[in-house]
């Protein structure tokens, strides 16, 4: 029950809100009893293997199967023609959002199989069915595709020049959509009183998210009962369920179910609605058998979507005392060949309102251009629009106090809000309910002892290397959302959570949970909420989740909603649970309900030692005596779904240290401190695992992930491990996590969420800390990652080691 | 994977029959390169000659004022091992910094020579340290086996069955690992030999050299400074994601540098 260092978390049950207690989900991973979905065998199980564009631009000429067909223990070949006769819709975009002067996105079919064009390298063209998958992968070798290869665009800037390549036809200008946030007069005024402007030019890298578990779809039809059964790699099994049966298969909502059970990481790219999951749950009816399809690695890097990869311009106008007046942001988003399910949302509605940060900033405008290119669907991955947003702000901010020579900490203290100034509204859509950054602030300077880095700066230029210290502050804006601002905002569809709390008679109990774990911790997180509220051990505690059949509507993980969204449906269900307890209680006590109170596991009547155990209650409910059956029903087990009134917002202060090789350019990460303010605590190790991991996922993105195409020909160059670098365990130090609470007002839980400001936080924070290390060479950026080759070139450029020695 | 024939021979004569036979054999040493190859369907020989089951292919010997390491021995067993540890330190570090813990625990001397990939680390140590590489049929000399990218002396059908190294007088070996592969994007490995001064550098080009420009400012003064001034030229060096030319001259230079400066 050891609580990391830090973080905050007072303990009275040793399973319940507040402990350390071990992941009881992590026994069966560690014995290798996990159950994926590449581990389901159903009987007449068919393989599957996609045939896919070897271009990134080319109109289909021809798809000839026949010698496909023709090989051993071929079932099937399925086309895109073959997705048409069958009368098969497209895939669809699940938040558009509204562009300047009321402009829709643009939605362009996007067909599970290509129809007529392939538009990435790795879009499907044909899905080969055999008996074993070698005879699969023997046979998609066999099919003879005839392509009319096109020119590609796969850049941002290439896309929206005058005469650039048209992804699709009707599109010419390749705009998805033009929007559009803040109040771009007042913005302009502030810039014409500003003593002084600060501008950035930057590139948001692109990103593959690689999550361990590839993923992974086996569709099944039971022709006695008419069922359709998906099981697949989904953090949102429920509305793969609405938009794949809905939109795409035509499935009544009550023959189709969805699984998704263990499921190996999401960081957000399996939180769409794919193509494959259609294909083989369409082709299992076809062939009256299950069809089941496991993507491999190398075709992971083409088909899953990707993240990030912006082109900004932004300015800050300050005034003389270095005070924020205004902000301007100019970005280019890419969206990829397709739209996938939330793509045009990521880089508008959690990437606008999140420029304010923890700043007064009065005036604020952002303008994004989502554009298609021929490359992956660009869509969220961890963090979502929330790094780029601060990536952007705090680069800036560093600029500024660059150019006006105020310390990197003071002039953001200038800036900030105030913690008596909460609930503060910001500019730009967000009303933060609670924070207290500058206490973050202060208590990061103090764990990275901030004032002692010019000695130690000393001692490593006396060693010959370049030592630099960045800063960052940041907001997000997760607990995603409130259906009736996310409504408004273009999703189609609610984004509250359930919780279903099932007390069995002999006093255990099986909770139901909307939300999905794919790595996060749920089994425990919410088994403690539930020990918590019930007193009992999490141990006769059981999570459900990742079967729709089993577990009522819920809209799964993602944004960092399962605890303050999730979290807070299950709070309700045991408070349900609870008051029905209660009439139980003093049905059995003889007591009116409103005098029973519960507490350390008992009922019992108000002043008295009349009391019954939460076990003596759950067998009474089940073993109804003498119930008053019009005033109280047997059985205890009761259901919630909570909307959320606002977003959560984690705020918090970063600070790391690197120092440079000049003659190499390699950076190395020397210390890492994260003060974080996400709440209410459930289990300070698992939120230490959280933080860590998200950010050394942000560290990646920072100093060795790219994903890079090849601006012509559009063939992705990063295309395996061996090229995309991820973050190894030896490129990063101990993660310093330390929490400073104010709790989240509007749940009840007080609960924020911890799962993505790792990525929010750390590319900021680490790219800052290698300027800083260059600072002296004026340089005063540099773009992600920050990659030896890259840093080499940026001292060498700016003078070599002859500078890099004065 | 495509289906294939698996044969393991227990002698190197039995092996070399074996591929004899069959032109589109290949024999498996640590797999390290031709399973990956396989799975991806790169590579699909029509049968493997596992050369596992060999003994006498296996295991490290000293004789005289040479090493001799066979060609099955793995990388994890060269760098423990005492002698190696003893008299050819560099050639232990060198064995104990490829790949991970995986890789060093299947890989093998001889599959690292004979795959040739221009990013290795073990043929620098073979050209620079001047060993002679022994196959079932002949003795090679360490310049005249790498002949270009993948590429070696190797006839079909050969088998490398170890490599015997002299012991320098001293020898370092410096690498900068690519980031994302951990192979060397650049490799030098510096060693005072009978011979005279020798270096070799793997990672930078198509295939492992000898840097002699650098062998002769070491000939006339074997210390750091002595190189001070060295511009190593980047015509004809890699490009690629993860350094052009121009760097991977630049680290040449300063892992010449550092290799040097171990020794001095």
């Amino acid at each position: 029950m050891n609580h990391p260092a830090g973080i905050e978390g007072a303990v009275t049950n040793p399973t319940g809100i507040g402990a350390s207690m071990r992941r009881k989900e992590d026994m069966r991973f560690l014995m290798g009893r996990g159950n994926y979905v590449a581990d389901i065998k159903l009987p007449d199980m068919t393989a599957g293997v996609f045939v896919r564009s070897p271009h990134a631009h080319a109109r289909i000429v021809s798809i000839d199967k026949k010698a496909a067909l023709a090989m051993p223990g071929v079932v099937d070949v399925l086309t895109g023609e073959d997705l048409k006769t069958d009368g098969v819709g497209g895939l669809p975009c699940a938040w558009p959002v509204v562009g300047k002067g009321g402009a829709p996105t643009k939605e362009p079919a996007h067909p599970a199989i290509a129809q007529g064009k392939v538009r990435y390298v790795g879009d499907a063209v044909a899905f080969v069915i055999a008996e074993s998958l070698a005879q699969a992968r023997n046979a998609a070798e066999a099919v003879v595709v005839e392509y009319d290869v096109l020119p590609a665009v796969v850049g941002v800037l290439d896309a929206i020049k005058p005469g650039a390549v048209a992804v699709f036809d009707d599109i010419p200008d390749n705009v998805c959509v033009d929007w559009e946030l803040g109040d771009k007069h007042a913005t302009e005024a502030a810039f014409k009183k500003a003593a002084h402007i600060a501008r950035i030019s930057l590139v948001n890298n692109r990103l593959v998210g690689n999550p361990m578990e590839p993923r992974a779809a086996i569709g099944a039809f039971d022709r006695s009962r008419g069922q359709h059964t998906l099981y697949t790699t989904s953090q949102f099994p429920h509305i793969v369920k609405l938009l794949m049966g809905n939109f795409v298969l035509n499935i009544p909502q009550h023959k189709l179910r969805v699984v998704s059970p263990d499921v190996g990481g999401g960081f957000g790219v399996k939180q769409f609605h794919y193509a494959e999951e259609a294909v083989v749950t369409w082709a299992a009816k076809r062939l009256g058998r299950p069809v089941k399809w496991v993507c491999d690695r190398s075709e992971g890097f083409i088909s899953d979507a990707h993240g990030r990869d912006h082109v900004t311009e932004a300015e800050m106008a300050l005034d003389e005392n270095g005070k924020f007046l205004a902000l301007k942001v100019s970005t280019i988003a890419n969206m990829g060949g397709y739209l996938s399910t939330f793509g045009p949302n990521i880089p508008t509605n959690l990437y606008g309102p999140l420029l304010a940060g923890v700043y007064t900033t009065p005036a604020i405008y952002c303008e994004v251009k989502a554009v298609f290119t021929n490359t992956v669907p660009v869509d969220a991955y961890r963090g979502a629009g929330r790094p780029e947003a601060t990536f952007v702000l705090e680069r800036l901010v560093d600029v500024a106090a660059s150019e006006l020579g105020i310390d990197k900490a003071e002039i953001r203290r200038r800036n900030m809000i105030p913690s008596n100034a909460y609930p503060y509204q910001t500019p730009v859509m967000m009303e933060y309910d609670s924070g207290d950054p500058g206490g973050c602030l202060t208590k990061a300077l103090a764990n990275a002892d901030w004032n002692g880095f010019p000695a130690r700066k000393a001692a490593s230029a006396a060693k010959g290397k370049l030592r630099g210290i960045g800063l960052c502050t940041y907001v997000e804006a997760c607990g995603l959302a409130p259906s009736r601002i996310a409504i408004r905002l273009g999703v189609r569809g609610g984004l509250f959570e359930s919780a279903a709390v099932r007390v069995h008679p002999t006093g255990q109990v099986t909770v139901l949970m909307g939300s999905h774990n794919h790595g996060q911790g749920h089994e425990t997180t919410f088994a403690q909420i539930v020990s918590e509220r019930l007193s009992i051990p999490a141990e006769n505690i059981e999570i459900v989740f990742g079967d729709t059949d089993k577990v009522q509507f819920g809209l799964g993980t993602y944004g960092s909603r399962s605890l303050a969204v999730g979290g807070s449906a299950l709070w309700k269900a045991t408070d349900k649970v609870i008051a029905k307890g209660k009439k139980i209680a003093a049905h059995m006590l003889e007591a009116a309900d409103t005098d029973i109170e519960f507490a350390d596991g008992m009922f019992s009547v108000a002043g008295t030692d009349r009391a019954k155990s939460f076990a003596e209650v759950a067998l009474s409910a089940h073993f109804p005596v003498d119930y008053p059956l019009e005033i109280l029903e047997p059985g205890l087990e009761e259901q919630a779904f909570y909307d959320p009134v606002n977003f959560t917002f984690p705020c918090g202060a970063h600070i790391a240290e690197v120092e440079i090789d000049p003659e190499t350019g390699v950076v190395e990460l020397l210390s890492y401190v994260c003060v974080d303010d996400i709440g209410t605590v459930i289990n300070p190790m698992i939120v230490d695992g959280q933080i860590t991991g998200g950010v050394v996922q942000g560290v990646g993105q920072a100093l060795y992930e790219d994903c890079v195409y090849d601006p012509e020909s559009g063939q992705l160059l990063s295309g395996s491990f061996m090229d995309y670098c991820m973050p190894r365990a030896d490129h990063v130090p101990k993660v310093s996590v330390e929490t400073h609470i104010t709790k989240c007002t509007h749940n009840p839980l007080g609960s924020k969420g911890c799962g993505e400001l790792g990525t929010i936080g750390s590319p900021a924070t680490v790219i800052n800390a290698v300027v800083d290390a260059l600072s002296h060479l004026g340089v005063n950026h540099i773009d992600m990652p920050a990659s030896p080759h890259r840093v080499w070139r940026v001292i060498n450029e700016a003078g070599g080691a002859a500078r890099v020695a004065q | 994977m495509l289906n294939f024939e698996y044969l393991r021979p227990s002698t190197v004569t039995e092996a070399g029959a074996m591929l004899g036979k069959m032109s589109e054999a290949r024999p498996l040493a640590g797999g390290m390169t031709l399973i990956p190859a396989m799975k991806l369907r790169l590579a699909a020989p029509t049968a493997l000659v596992d050369l596992a089951g060999v003994p006498e292919l296996n295991g490290i010997k000293v004789d005289g004022k040479t090493v001799i390491v066979g060609a099955m021995t793995k990388h994890a067993d060269v760098a423990a091992s005492a002698d190696v540890r003893r008299l050819i330190p560099a050639l232990a570090d060198l064995a104990g910094g490829i790949g991970d813990a995986q890789v060093r625990n299947k890989g093998t001397l001889g599959g690292s020579i004979a795959n040739n990939d221009p990013a290795a680390c073990y043929p620098a140590a073979v050209l620079a340290l001047g060993a002679t590489v022994t196959t079932n049929r002949r003795k090679i000399a360490a310049d005249s086996f790498f002949t270009g990218m993948f590429e070696t002396a190797l006839e079909p059908g050969e088998i490398v069955t170890g490599v015997t190294f002299p012991v320098p007088a001293a020898a370092a070996y410096e690498k900068f690992r690519s980031p994302a592969s951990r192979y060397a994007l650049v490799g030098v490995f510096v060693a005072k030999t009978t011979g005279g001064v020798r270096v070799a550098v793997t990672g930078a080009a198509t295939c492992v050299f000898r840097a002699s420009a650098i062998e002769s400012i070491l000939a006339e003064k074997f210390s750091a400074e002595a190189l001070a001034s060295l511009r190593f030229p980047a015509d004809g060096l890699n490009s690629d994601l993860h350094g052009d030319a121009q760097y991977r001259a630049q680290l040449v230079g300063v892992l010449t540098k550092r290799a040097v400066a171990k020794l001095s």
